[in-house]
């Protein structure tokens, strides 16, 4: 682990500069704060504030006045809320430990949760897959011309990595992960930016001692002293330069997308029928559905079904030129060998279905898509499932209309 | 076609008979009337009825318009679930921006959430825990404020070069709308919170409803001074995909901060450090270090036309070149453009005097004579500052900064009237 603690000595003076100096409304503020943790290894007892009801729902109870909030708002609007939902909502991680649960989880469990909920878009060793964020690796890259910023590189504090995973990951289905599950992932995530050993357990009680290599890498904002005073002056109208030449050209590197006129667009648009974003995508298909075939789908269930389908377009593609991403294409699906893609990495639990030669029709996929962990326990994908049946119904009606019939 | 309620018949019949002896006339190709055929012949649009008050409940821009969207760089980010698309600011003119053209940035899609499902919760260091729904917000006294809400990526692609040939796309992560709601200092004062009191080491952490919980940290006292918990934009309900019922206004700061679908709003004693406030939105130095609380959107203007979107179609004489500025540190006070790459500058008439926190239209009423120009534009607001060009801010920050990148942009205007994205010596 030592060979990652640089913790940026003179930065840290510089930021100390930065504070003392600062008169910035934003800043002033910044000058009166207590001294963050950054760099330091505080004790888990500090947790011991007036949070704790968040860490331990055992016991602490919340002082709540009910009846008469002390509150000189005088509108006497809203309610006051139940320890129960503040309970539910707040649950964030502060960089001092507060709000972290009583937990543990292993580097080795973590490592088979990470494959299950996280690898489709990381990578298996939290390297990133395509353009999704490495969370390993780049260390000591900050300062070249392509910094890679991950946990490991770049992120000052361990309690972000535990927050965000537990609040917002896994993409498209947040909020499953349990406390134990989260420090688990958490410690896998350290593992793979080598900063514990594989036998390591991260828990609420050791989450402190873990140091992060680049927890002093940050200043405050400091324009208010390095540009701001460079950047008031007069300025020139006249003569300001002797000549003028141009050194770089966009058209060069031809990155933008094409946007020239009705026509563009409207092919843009029609290049894209799997892709999510734009309104005028949903009235295309309901433009076109109609003449798929007079006995076909019907037209406002696929519509709607292209609109369901959002839900899992961040993983799976359908239409022309269609690829695998995260998750196998979907053109052709009635019918199809389950786990029958070439050169699609399937979960186990797929090339054991593809050796069995289950093949996919309207009622297992039906299945599959209300509890996608139940019908396929071990599968890779994050989707929790449909609750509605009507939106299984519709995605289905929509997945149809990209049967080619063969 | 008939038209049972046209002129009477001696008069139809008089018109009718003038049409048909200058259509026969201009077939003919003898004695034809001189003139614009959109003005000589009857057009259907003149004869024929248009559509009913009952066509259109809501009306969208007419067809015509259709180019004027929203845009995305699909490159940019792994999945249009997470990502950002432009305000198409070459079409627009004034300063208002419609919201269905409006840029947005998701961290985990634009969410439906009714307004009946609505919870504000109001918690932490205040004198009682509250929860408001939507009809209690509507409840409290209102205010309407006029400010840019600008992406701290907004220009991020040009650090190391010239990228994207578009103001669309090189500043198009902005946009600028009437706000109506509820200072977030009330919201505060009714959950009990002394906001006449310390506010020293005091905090602020807003959060979002959707997936993603969105969340940043804010200076009490940015919280109390002017932060808006906000659900009307341009006087009709905030779209979804800003933040429908309910998002905050965090005037003139970065855009990721005005947290979208508000569900929570904490009272704390220091930065939460959430991701989007530690692995994103700081500003990597040249040197690896990374500044943090990068709050504020430094002055910065663009030249909107002509730009590579919207060439010059006109041929040589008047020109009407238009922009915007903007600051968040308050008022622009005033712009200057230069058509030769920054040698000479004129200082262009605003359209209106600057607001604070709010675009600015600019125009610069010129004769062309079809000559190049390398147009650049650069702000000035009511502290002094200029906007610096993409030298100066390189010069200390590097190239790795992604964020806050606030340079002159100039752009290359041919004799043939089109334009091109450049950077210049």
């Amino acid at each position: 682990m030592s060979k990652f603690l640089k913790l940026f000595a003179p930065t840290a003076t510089g930021a100390a500069a930065v504070l003392g100096s600062a008169y910035f409304l934003a800043d002033q503020l910044v000058t009166d704060m207590p001294a963050p943790a950054r760099g330091e290894i505080v004790s888990a007892a500090v947790a011991d504030t007036e949070t704790q009801a968040t860490t331990d729902q055992a016991s602490a109870p919340v002082q709540l006045a009910s009846a008469a909030p002390a509150r000189d708002g005088g509108f006497g609007l809203g309610r006051p809320a139940t320890e129960d939902e503040v309970r539910a909502w707040d649950v964030k991680v502060m960089p001092d430990g507060r709000g972290l649960p009583v937990g543990s989880g292993s580097v080795a469990d973590g490592e088979t949760l990470f494959s299950d909920n996280c690898a489709a878009c990381h990578g298996e060793f939290a390297e990133g897959a395509g353009n999704w964020p490495k969370l390993a690796g780049g260390d000591g890259s900050l300062a070249n011309d392509d910094p890679v910023k991950t946990v490991g590189s770049y992120w000052p504090y361990l309690s972000t990595v535990y927050d965000y995973v537990h609040r917002s990951m896994p993409f498209g289905n947040a909020q499953i992960l349990t406390p134990d599950e989260t420090y688990a992932i958490t410690a896998y995530i350290l593992y793979s930016n080598f900063l514990v050993e594989d036998d390591f357990v991260l828990s609420n009680e050791n989450f402190l001692e873990v140091e992060m290599p680049n927890a002093g890498g940050f200043i405050v904002d400091d324009r208010p002293e390095t540009e701001y005073p460079l950047w008031r002056a007069e300025p020139c109208m006249e003569a300001c330069k002797t000549s003028v030449e141009i050194t770089m050209r966009a058209t060069v590197l031809d990155v933008t997308p094409d946007v020239e006129g009705d026509e563009v667009a409207a092919e843009t648009v029609a290049a894209a029928p799997a892709e999510t974003a734009a309104p005028a995508e949903a009235e295309t298909a309901i433009a076109e559905a109609p003449a798929q075939d007079a006995v076909g789908p019907d037209p406002a269930l696929v519509a709607a079904g292209e609109t369901v389908f959002r839900k899992c377009s961040s993983c799976h593609q359908v239409g022309d030129g269609a690829k695998n991403r995260t998750g196998p294409h979907l053109n052709d699906l009635f019918g199809r060998t389950m786990g029958g893609i070439e050169g699609f990495k399937y979960s186990g639990v797929f090339q054991e279905a593809r050796d069995a030669g289950r093949v996919w029709d309207e009622a297992s996929l039906a299945e599959f898509l209300a509890k996608p962990r139940e019908y396929m326990s071990g599968t890779k994908m994050s989707f929790a499932g449909f609750r509605d049946d009507q939106d299984t119904d519709a995605v289905l009606a929509y997945l149809k209309t990209f049967d080619s019939g063969e | 076609m008939s038209d049972p309620k046209g002129p009477t018949t001696s008069r139809r019949a008089f018109l009718g008979s003038a049409a048909a002896m200058g259509t026969g006339a201009l077939a003919a190709g003898v004695a034809h009337a001189e003139g614009d055929p959109l003005i000589l012949e009857k057009q259907p649009w003149a004869q024929e009825f248009g559509d009913g008050v009952d066509e259109t409940p809501y009306g969208l821009p007419i067809r015509f318009e259709d180019d004027v969207i929203r845009r995305n760089v699909p490159w940019l980010t792994a999945d249009p679930i997470s990502s950002i698309n432009f305000t198409p600011i070459h079409a627009l003119d004034g300063t208002i921006t419609p919201q269905g053209c409006a840029f947005e940035r998701h961290h985990s899609g634009a969410i439906e959430l009714a307004k009946a499902d609505y919870r504000l919760m109001v918690n932490g260091m205040v004198g009682a825990p509250m929860v408001f729904d939507y009809a209690d917000l509507e409840r409290f006294p209102r205010e309407n404020h006029v400010y840019f809400c600008e992406c701290a990526a907004n220009t991020g692609m040009e650090w190391a070069g010239a990228q994207l040939n578009g103001v669309q796309f090189t500043h198009g992560m902005i946009h600028n709308m009437e706000y109506s709601g509820v200072p977030l200092r009330t919201l505060l004062a009714e959950a009990g919170y002394d906001v006449n009191g310390d506010h020293s080491g005091k905090w602020v952490y807003v959060e979002g409803a959707d997936a993603s919980s969105n969340g940043r940290s804010i200076p009490m006292e940015k919280a109390l001074d002017d932060c808006l918990v906000a659900f009307k934009a341009n006087g009709e309900a905030l779209r979804k995909e800003h933040g429908y019922p309910v998002r905050l206004i965090v005037p003139g700061w970065e855009g990721n901060m005005w947290v979208k679908w508000l569900r929570r709003i904490e009272v704390t004693d220091a930065a939460v450090e959430s991701r989007e406030e530690t692995s994103k939105y700081t500003d990597t130095l040249a040197d690896g270090t990374a500044r943090k609380w990068t709050w504020v959107m430094d002055a910065k203007s663009v030249v909107t036309s002509p730009s590579p979107q919207a060439p010059i179609t006109h041929g040589p004489g008047p020109l009407v070149i238009t922009g915007l500025a903007w600051s968040g540190h308050g008022r622009i006070t005033r712009v200057d453009v230069s058509k030769d790459g920054g040698m000479t500058w004129e200082t262009a008439r605003l359209a209106a005097p600057g607001t604070a926190m709010a675009l600015t239209r600019f125009y610069l009423d010129t004769d062309w004579t079809g000559e190049e120009m390398l147009l650049q534009s650069r702000a000035i607001d009511e502290t002094g500052y200029v906007q610096p060009t993409k030298a100066q801010l390189r010069e200390v920050r590097g190239l790795n900064s992604v964020y806050h990148n606030n340079c002159i942009q100039t752009w290359h205007v041919k004799a043939n009237g089109e334009a091109e994205n450049v950077e210049v010596s």
